[in-house]
């Protein structure tokens, strides 16, 4: 996994409650194999129009959007499906941070594995940074995970928390299977303890 | 340990291989159930890793999202389906796991499968690359949604970080009218906790109303809990659930199975033990009902009208509900029972069961489906249909007009052939009623299979309990 590394970056606003997965990457592109190429599957249903062009009025069209790396949306955001298409497709097209008052938990953890960053914050915060989107591409916001930190283009500072193993593991861009297999002989002392307790498993 | 417990504070207890000192686990996972969609990424990174299937035998895979549900012989017409199934076959026999193709009786939807060979059990942790896992908490099992580097990482260790989630009790008392149903029961918990709801928490689900259900039943409440934003969702396992698991394939058998039903009444909630949270619903209130808008959480009675979001104080919340209801072609005010449909769908893992389709047979027999709609009924798996024929009720669905098809997920996502045409409106017993969910701009209304069965009928919604009278 790659490190995440700090940004700055132009915030898109997405002002809507229970953003589905479903709705982030439609199931047409779940047939896929891979990991890889799905940014253009990204809200395609709202993206593009039936010929296929791209409809004007959805965020990430208008010029001024055409380049965040950062999403600020409403409550409950990646709910329902587990496909994890849907930080990866977001990955895919650039968005590193998604900032809202709720993430759905398979969401939440999904991002973690794939270096891209869900940050909470309280309803204040985020209807604060919501309002500094508005203003386009000069909304840009600066995301320093080290510190936990967001910096308004005015330099208005925000603090947001996080569970210091998922900072840690995004920091250092640490594979988690990686770091289980150290815990080996843990895991066969934990089997053989169950092989005698619970021998129908 | 003297305090007292949950059945969830239980089942984590006795799963821990391991805990860092700022509370994340390592868990240890008994049941890994594997399907075509959310695997591959996962197989080809063990492949780049040369990293080993850690438990093939605690591993299960079947195919479900992409197959056709009408005769499958001649193999899968869609290119793209066809090579995410041939992916999973090949990838199942390269590393050791025992799988399911479509054309073996007991393929199905993972979470019936499961269930059907005993290979659910309470007091297990059991996970799937796929949010409604959470149905196999029915059991008393601890069943989650995760997603594919979770896959990998189970595929790998048998095991996966977590932090321990907060308990919420959902206690549904009462005695649940006729035609109120537990998808009723448990749509109208979302609409009371709300889609984000149970975030963070695994959802327990005691009661007499939750009690009375069948398996099938239970199985239905728990699927949506991932519907409510719950971890899990579970229900203490009691002598119905192990009547059910006995003798299934894969149960534990003679003395072992003595021995596990030991373990598994203990498993049960302590009587003092501690909920962070506690929600109550009296089920005898309850109405059957249907959903109007993009979410589970936008629920009304039948005998209800599309509400005014104008009322809503949040202003992203009541834009939210202003362009569902424009999604799906809804005024404020329009009573429920008003609104036509074109499509019926009786399936999914939340109600193709064998029970959902006793109750639809119940409702339709003798009767015919509307002429103006399409109505089709996917059984769960191929060992359902084959219950559902030996019972005669696959004449009772055709009869009245239903096509009766191949297991499978089906029109609840849209992954294969049966999908909604933009613009038709569907009675659906599936689970979710997100934008394009059953097809591009389709438009969902989630209910039970007696509701979906009796506006199969009508051609439009009625209260099921007028229509069997």
């Amino acid at each position: 996994m790659e490190k995440f590394k700090n940004i700055t970056a132009v915030a898109a606003p997405l002002p809507e409650v229970n953003v589905d997965t479903d709705k982030i990457i439609p199931k047409q592109y779940l047939k896929t194999i891979e990991r890889t190429g799905l940014g253009k599957g990204l809200f395609s249903e709202l993206r593009y129009n039936d010929d296929g062009t791209e409809n004007k009025d959805f965020v990430l069209n208008k010029s001024q959007y055409k380049n965040a790396k950062i999403l600020v949306a409403g409550d409950n955001f990646g709910c329902g499906s587990s496909r994890e298409h849907a930080p990866w497709a977001l990955l895919d097209y650039g968005i590193k941070v998604v900032i809202s008052t709720s993430f759905a938990d398979i969401f939440y953890n999904n991002c973690f594995k794939n270096g891209m960053l869900p940050i909470v914050l309280d309803e204040k915060e985020v209807s604060l940074l919501m309002e500094e989107t508005e203003r386009g591409s000069n909304a840009t916001l600066t995301v320093d995970l080290e510190s936990q930190e967001i910096t308004t283009s005015d330099g208005n500072k925000i603090n947001f928390k996080i569970d210091k193993f998922l900072k840690h593991c995004l920091l250092n861009g640490l594979d988690d299977i990686a770091l289980t297999l150290e815990k080996n002989s843990e895991i066969g002392s934990y089997e053989d303890k169950i092989k005698s307790q619970r021998p129908w498993l | 340990m003297s305090k007292s417990r949950t059945i969830y504070d239980k089942i984590w207890d006795d799963h821990l291989v391991n805990t860092n000192d700022d509370g994340t686990s390592l868990i240890y996972i008994d049941r890994h159930l594997v399907h075509e969609v959310t695997s591959p990424q996962a197989f080809e990174g063990l492949r780049m890793t040369k990293r080993k299937v850690r438990c093939p035998e605690k591993t299960l895979a079947v195919v479900d999202h992409n197959v056709p549900t009408t005769d499958r012989k001649n193999g899968i017409e869609d290119e793209e389906s066809r090579i995410q199934v041939e992916a999973l076959e090949k990838n199942c026999k390269e590393f050791g796991v025992e799988y399911f193709n479509e054309l073996d009786i007991r393929q199905g939807i993972v979470h019936v499968v499961g269930p059907e060979q005993g290979f659910t059990l309470p007091g297990t942790t059991i996970m799937c690359g796929d949010s409604h896992t959470s149905t196999h908490g029915a059991f008393g099992a601890l069943a989650m949604g995760i997603g594919t580097s979770e896959v990998e990482h189970i595929l790998a260790t048998q095991t996966l970080i977590q932090r321990k989630a907060k308990n919420f009790r959902v206690n549904v008392g009462g005695t649940a009218p006729d035609g109120v149903t537990a998808k009723d029961i448990i749509l109208s918990i979302i609409g009371e906790i709300g889609a984000g709801g149970g975030t963070g928490s695994v959802i327990e689900y005691t009661g007499k109303a939750i009690s009375d259900l069948s398996m099938e039943g239970r199985m239905t409440v728990c699927n949506m809990s991932i519907e409510g934003g719950a971890r899990a969702g579970l229900i203490g396992p009691d002598e119905k659930t192990f009547s059910y698991i006995k003798d299934r394939p894969r149960s534990p058998k003679g003395d072992d199975f003595d021995r596990a039903v030991d373990y598994w009444n203990a498993l049960n909630s302590d009587k003092d033990a501690y909920f962070d949270r506690d929600v109550y619903l009296d089920a005898a209130a309850l109405p059957p009902v249907v959903t109007w808008g993009t979410s589970p959480e936008d629920v009304v009675s039948i005998n209800g009208e599309v509400p005014d979001p104008e009322g809503i104080d949040d202003e992203i919340r009541k834009e939210t509900k202003k362009s569902a209801l424009e999604y799906m072609d809804l005024k404020p005010g329009t009573k429920i029972k008003d609104i036509e449909l074109d499509v019926i769908f009786i399936g999914s893992c939340t109600n193709g069961r064998i029970e959902d389709l006793r109750e639809v047979a119940k409702v339709v027999e003798g009767h015919h489906v509307n002429e103006n709609l399409n109505a089709m009924i996917v059984p769960g798996s191929g060992l359902v249909k084959e219950q559902a024929i030996n019972e005669g009720l696959d004449k009772i669905f055709m009869a009245a007009g239903f096509e009766w098809r191949e297991p499978g997920c089906s029109m609840c996502l849209a992954m294969n052939p049966d999908k909604l045409l933009p613009g038709q409106r569907c009675a659906s017993t599936s689970n979710r009623n997100f934008e394009g969910r059953q097809g591009f701009r389709g438009r969902t209304h989630l209910v039970s299979p007696a509701m979906a069965a009796a506006a199969a009928i009508a051609g439009r919604f009625v209260d099921v309990r007028d229509f069997v009278k």
